[in-house]
């Protein structure tokens, strides 16, 4: 496992971080673009459709689950310094998209399950959301 | 790094830069560059990360606004040691009543700006959030201007 993200001590915080491959498997995804960077580590994650709400309360380093699939989903993660983007339900997103996500190095998947049920296998599996985490 | 338009020796607050960034209105598939690109600018020169995330997030809302609402715009940044400021004009149908536009949850966009994850009457408000200082001045028919700061210490 790679974590050279987490700055010391960080473990103690994110007892139960994963890699992106963790993530993949426990959500039999498919990886659409950077399939080089899947041993980043993954601290915890939002499921959500609307950006606003993603740029007001997501914390950087996070994983963005949602059901959008266009560019600014990618803008979104690249503002925020997102982690990764999980689109559901097996959307996939246009060609430009996945261009954009490759060019600014942030790897793109999608599950096969429902929003509720993605974020559900990863909560029950250990991953955290960002709530308790807001200052 | 792109080169600013010009620099000003601020005395106290050292160098300052000035950047001029156009925005296209309908521009979907360029909207939120000029903001990453501001990101970028701010890194670079050793904004502190927390000043730099408020200053991403509240511009990439205001782009967002002038490529859902107006023709053009665009965004002025500048940068000192001590503050950050960001001027977005653009030229626009305006904002009849500023007040009601600030409230979380009123909005005017359309239903496909929504279906792009916007549109939900956040923008502004999300705006306010992170920035230390946020001015509005709008004329129906015209445009708007929207003026923030962001302090840097």
């Amino acid at each position: 496992m790679d974590f050279s993200d987490l700055r010391d001590g960080a473990h103690s915080l994110y007892p139960h971080a994963m890699t992106l491959d963790e993530v993949r498997g426990i959500l039999s995804a498919q990886v659409l673009c950077c399939s080089d960077m899947l041993s980043i580590g993954i601290k915890f994650a939002c499921g959500c459709d609307l950006m606003s709400d993603v740029l007001a309360f997501t914390q950087p380093g996070a994983l963005l689950l949602t059901g959008l699939t266009n560019n600014q989903v990618v803008r979104t993660a690249e503002v925020l310094d997102l982690t990764a983007i999980v689109f559901c339900r097996d959307k996939q997103p246009d060609a430009e998209t996945i261009s954009l996500a490759e060019e600014l190095k942030i790897p793109l998947l999608s599950s096969p399950h429902p929003l509720y049920e993605s974020c559900g296998l990863l909560f029950k599996n250990g991953l955290n959301g960002c709530g308790g985490l807001r200052k | 790094m792109s080169q600013p338009d010009h620099l000003v020796s601020t005395g106290d607050s050292g160098t300052e830069l000035h950047y001029t960034f156009k925005v296209e209105g309908g521009d979907f598939g360029s909207a939120g560059s000029v903001s990453t690109g501001i990101k970028k600018i701010l890194q670079q020169i050793g904004v502190k990360p927390e000043t730099v995330r408020k200053t991403a997030i509240a511009t990439y809302e205001a782009e967002i606004n002038v490529v859902i609402h107006a023709s053009q715009g665009e965004i002025l940044l500048t940068a000192n040691r001590s503050a950050i400021q960001i001027v977005v004009r653009d030229k626009g149908p305006g904002i009849p009543d500023v007040d009601l536009a600030m409230q979380p949850g009123y909005s005017t966009a359309s239903e496909a700006v929504r279906e792009m994850g916007f549109g939900a009457g956040m923008g502004l408000p999300n705006m306010q959030r992170c920035a230390d200082t946020l001015n509005i001045t709008s004329k129906v028919g015209e445009g708007t201007i929207v003026e923030m700061i962001f302090t840097n210490e």
